[in-house]
C-alpha cells in the first residue's frame, strides 16, 4: 500500500502519456458541459447535491430540453443551484419553490418546470405549498433532497431528522414526544390523487446514481405527457453537519436513514395508464 | 477472458478529496495524493493501471472531476474497393 | 370601441384586467375583494385563455405571481389588508428581483383581523415598505370605480416600463360600490418573449431571477440601481389632482374615496364663503411633494383627512415643511367621515370664525 501511495502526479502524468486510451472515441463518461457550468461547486466534500445537479444536467442534455426547461432553486444549501446549472432558473423564497414552479408552469405549460428543494424548505416551511402543488397535480417535477438536517444554517433539526438523531437544536437527540416524529412527506404526497410518480432514491452508490437519473428522466417524460406531479426524493448525506467523513456519512445513511426512508418507487403509473 | 482496458482523467483542481470514488472503484485503483491542490484538498490519483472504464468513480463523484475512457475494439477498416481497373495503380494500406 | 357598464369596483378592475390582455391571476378569497377572483373565475378563461388560479394561501398566491412574472407575463393578484400582510415577503422578493406585476389591496380595517369595513390604514405598509429591505412600490390610489378600471392598464404599463411591482391601494367601499364605468376595448394577450424572462435558455447562458446577492458590494450595487430607478419614477410618474386649489385659502388633502367626500365638503365650504380646495395625490409613491408644497404655500392652512390614525399626513407635513399649519382629521374602524363632519373640522381647526 505504501508503495502505491508513492505514486504522485508526475508518475501519473507519465502514465497518461504512455497510454493512448484517452481519446475522444474511447470517452465513455464526462461531466455534462452544456447544462452544467465548468466551475467548482460550493458544496462540502462528499455532499450529494453535486451528484444530483450533475444528473439533472445529464438528463436535460440527453432529453435535449436545454432550451425548454426552467428550474426553481430553494433556500438552503442549494440556493445557488443556478450558479452550476446552466439553464434558466428562478430563485424562490424559503419553502415557496413549488408555488413559484406552479406560477411558471401555468403560464408556460409547454415548458418543463422543476423545483429543487431540501427537507427544511419542502417539508417544514413549505409543507403547505408542497401538499397543494401535489394535490392540484401541477405538471411539475419536484426534486426533494432529504439529508435530515438544515445544512446551510449550520445543522439544526429538520422535519426529517431521525428519532434520537442529534442536531444543534436537538443536542440530546430528537425526542419525538416533544419535537414530533420525522415527517415522511414523500409517502404523504403519494396518497394525493394529483401525484403520478413518486419515488425515493439515493446517490451514494453507482447503482443508486443510475436509478436516480432514471427517476429524474421519468419525471420529465411524464411531465411532457401532462400526467401530474412527479416527486423524486433523494436521500442524501450531510457529512459536515453529521460531523462525519463522507464515507462514514454514507455508511451511517445506509444503516440509519434508509431503514426509515426505504428506497424504491412509492407510486408508479398503473398498468395501461402509462 | 481478456479484460476491458479503461482509463480516467482527473481534474485535480476540482477534486475535494471526499474519497467516494476511491471506495466506488471495484479495482482499488484510486488513492489520495500526498499533495494538496490549490483549494487545499488532498486530491485523488490513479495508482494502478487496472482501470476497466466502468464509470463507477465518475457516477458517485459530487464534483464532476472524472472523465472515463474505455478501449473500443477497432474494426478492420476497409480502405477501398477497386473495380474496373484499366491501368496500373498503387494502393497503400494503412496498418 | 369603449363600452359603458354599471359595475362594482372589484368587478370593474377584474374586467379591466381581462381587457388589458392580462395573462394570469393568482389569488385567495378574502372580504371585501373576493369578487375579483369570482369574476375572473367566471369570465377570464373562456374569453382570453387567461390563467386564473385560486391558491391555497396569499403566500402561495404571491409566489405564483413571482413565478409567472419571471416568465415575463402580465400577472396580478388582489387581496385585502391581512392577506396583503401575508404577501409582504414575496413582494420584497419581487421588488428585488425586478419583476413586473400588479398587486391590488382592497383595504379593510385593522389591526389584526379587524373589520371588513373600509379604512385607509395600510398607507404606511403600501408606501413606506411593508416588506423587508429598501424597496418601493409605485402606489396608485383610485377614487372612483372608473379609476379602479383605468389604473389596471396604467399599472401594467408602469410595471413593465420600470420592471417593478405596482400596488393599487383602494378600500372596501370602492371595491363594493357600483358606478358607471367606461371600459377599454379588448387587447390581445402579448406573445412577445421578453429578453430577461426565464422561458427556457436561449443562446448564451441560462438566465437567472433571484434576489440573493451574498457579496456586500454586489448587494449595494443592486440597491443603488433600485434607488436610481425610484428617483427616475419620482421624476416621471408623479400624479395628482388639484381641485379649486388656485384661489384657495385652505386645502384639504385626501386620497382615494375620501378625496371625493372632501370635494363635497369643499363645495359646502365655498357655499359658506370659505375658499377651500382639494389636493388628491393619485400616486402615493411617488408622492407629489413639490406640487403640494407650491399650492400649500399660498394658503393659510391644510387639513388632511384620512380613514386612519394619521398616516399620509406625515407626507403632507414633509411637503409643507412647516410653512403653513397642517391639521389632521381621521376616522377609524371603517367609519367613513361625512362632508359636514369634515367642514366642521376645517372650521374648528383652521378657519375658526371665518364663516
Amino acid at each position: 500500500m505504501n508503495e502505491k501511495r508513492m505514486l504522485d502526479d508526475q508518475h501519473y502524468e507519465t502514465m497518461l502519456a504512455e497510454e493512448s486510451l484517452c481519446t475522444k472515441e474511447n470517452l465513455v463518461y464526462e461531466t455534462p458541459a452544456e447544462a452544467l457550468y465548468d466551475t467548482p461547486m460550493h458544496y462540502c466534500p462528499g455532499c450529494g447535491h453535486g451528484v444530483v445537479h450533475r444528473l439533472l444536467a445529464e438528463v436535460i442534455e440527453e432529453m435535449e430540453i436545454l432550451h425548454d426547461v426552467i428550474g426553481v432553486a430553494p433556500v438552503g444549501c442549494s440556493v445557488l443551484a443556478y450558479n452550476y446549472l446552466n439553464i434558466d432558473m428562478s430563485e424562490a423564497a424559503h419553502g415557496r419553490a413549488s408555488a413559484v414552479a406552479t406560477g411558471i408552469k401555468r403560464v408556460l405549460p409547454e415548458k418543463y418546470v422543476f423545483s429543487y428543494q431540501g427537507d427544511g424548505d419542502l417539508a417544514a416551511i413549505g409543507t403547505g405549498e408542497t401538499i397543494h402543488t401535489c394535490n392540484r397535480g401541477e405538471n411539475v417535477l419536484i426534486i426533494f433532497i432529504n439529508n435530515g438536517i438544515y445544512g446551510m444554517t449550520g445543522g439544526q433539526m429538520a422535519p426529517t431528522t431521525l428519532p434520537g438523531m442529534k442536531s444543534t437544536t436537538s443536542p440530546f437527540g430528537r425526542d419525538v414526544d416533544t419535537m414530533g416524529a420525522p415527517l415522511k412527506i414523500t409517502d404523504l404526497v403519494a396518497e394525493l390523487p394529483g401525484t403520478y410518480y413518486v419515488t425515493r432514491q439515493s446517490v451514494h452508490k453507482p447503482a443508486n446514481v443510475r436509478k436516480t437519473k432514471k427517476a429524474i428522466m421519468k419525471g420529465f417524460e411524464y411531465q411532457k405527457l401532462g400526467k401530474g406531479t412527479c416527486f423524486v426524493e433523494v436521500v442524501t448525506n450531510c457529512p459536515s453537519n453529521w460531523k462525519m467523513t463522507p464515507l462514514d456519512s454514507n455508511t451511517w445513511m445506509e444503516e440509519n436513514m434508509l431503514p426509515f426512508y426505504p428506497l424504491g418507487d412509492i407510486k408508479v403509473p398503473q398498468k395501461g395508464e402509462n | 477472458m481478456a479484460k476491458v482496458k479503461g482509463d480516467i482523467i482527473i481534474d485535480i483542481e476540482k477534486c475535494k478529496g471526499c474519497e467516494l470514488c476511491i471506495s466506488a472503484c471495484p479495482q482499488d485503483g484510486l488513492e489520495k495524493s500526498r499533495q494538496v491542490n490549490k483549494k487545499g484538498y488532498l486530491y485523488v490519483v490513479k495508482i494502478e493501471d487496472n482501470c476497466t472504464g466502468c464509470t463507477n468513480c465518475a457516477l458517485v463523484c459530487p464534483d464532476g472531476v472524472l472523465k472515463v475512457y474505455r478501449e473500443t475494439k477497432k474494426k478492420k477498416e476497409k480502405v477501398a474497393e477497386i473495380t474496373n481497373v484499366t491501368g496500373d495503380i498503387t494502393v497503400t494500406v494503412k496498418e | 370601441m369603449k363600452e359603458l357598464k354599471l359595475m362594482k369596483g372589484n368587478e370593474a378592475l377584474a374586467e379591466a384586467a381581462i381587457r388589458a390582455g392580462c395573462d394570469a391571476y393568482f389569488g385567495y378569497p378574502i372580504t371585501p375583494q373576493s369578487e375579483v377572483l369570482e369574476y375572473l373565475s367566471r369570465e377570464a378563461d373562456s374569453r382570453t385563455g387567461m390563467t386564473v388560479l385560486q391558491a391555497e394561501s396569499e403566500i402561495a398566491s404571491i409566489n405564483m405571481v413571482y413565478g409567472a412574472a419571471g416568465a415575463g407575463k402580465k400577472v396580478f393578484t388582489s387581496s385585502s389588508s391581512p392577506g396583503m400582510s401575508l404577501m409582504m415577503e414575496g413582494i420584497s422578493y419581487i421588488a428585488c428581483a425586478e419583476l413586473p406585476c400588479v398587486l391590488i389591496n382592497v383595504n379593510r380595517g385593522g389591526p389584526g383581523l379587524g373589520t371588513i369595513q373600509p379604512p385607509q390604514a395600510d398607507y404606511f405598509q403600501a408606501v413606506k415598505g411593508g416588506g423587508h429591505g429598501d424597496y418601493k412600490l409605485i402606489v396608485l390610489a383610485p377614487s372612483t370605480v372608473q379609476e379602479m378600471a383605468d389604473f389596471i392598464g396604467l399599472s401594467f404599463d408602469l410595471a413593465f416600463k420600470y420592471r417593478t411591482p405596482i400596488m393599487i391601494l383602494t378600500d372596501g367601499a370602492l371595491g363594493q360600490m357600483m358606478e358607471k364605468v367606461e371600459l377599454e376595448p379588448q387587447q390581445e394577450r402579448s406573445k412577445v418573449e421578453l429578453e430577461w424572462a426565464t422561458t427556457g435558455r436561449k443562446n448564451g447562458n441560462g438566465r437567472v431571477i433571484t434576489s440573493l446577492h451574498l457579496k456586500p458590494d454586489e448587494m449595494e450595487e443592486l440597491n443603488l440601481h433600485l434607488q436610481k430607478k425610484y428617483r427616475e419614477i419620482e421624476a416621471n410618474e408623479t400624479r395628482y389632482e388639484a381641485i379649486n386649489c388656485d384661489d384657495a385659502d385652505y386645502i384639504i388633502t385626501a386620497y382615494g374615496l375620501v378625496a371625493r367626500i372632501c370635494q363635497k365638503a369643499a363645495d359646502l365650504a365655498r357655499e359658506k364663503g370659505i375658499k377651500v380646495g382639494v389636493f388628491r395625490p393619485i400616486t402615493l409613491f411617488p408622492y407629489p411633494y413639490k406640487e403640494l408644497a407650491e399650492l400649500a404655500s399660498k394658503t393659510k392652512g391644510i387639513l388632511d383627512v384620512e380613514m386612519n390614525a394619521g398616516q399620509m399626513v406625515e407626507d403632507v407635513r414633509l411637503a409643507v415643511d412647516g410653512k403653513v399649519p397642517v391639521e389632521f382629521h381621521g376616522r377609524m374602524g371603517g367609519i367613513v367621515p361625512s362632508p359636514e363632519e369634515i367642514l366642521h373640522k376645517l372650521e374648528e381647526k383652521l378657519a375658526g370664525g371665518a364663516a
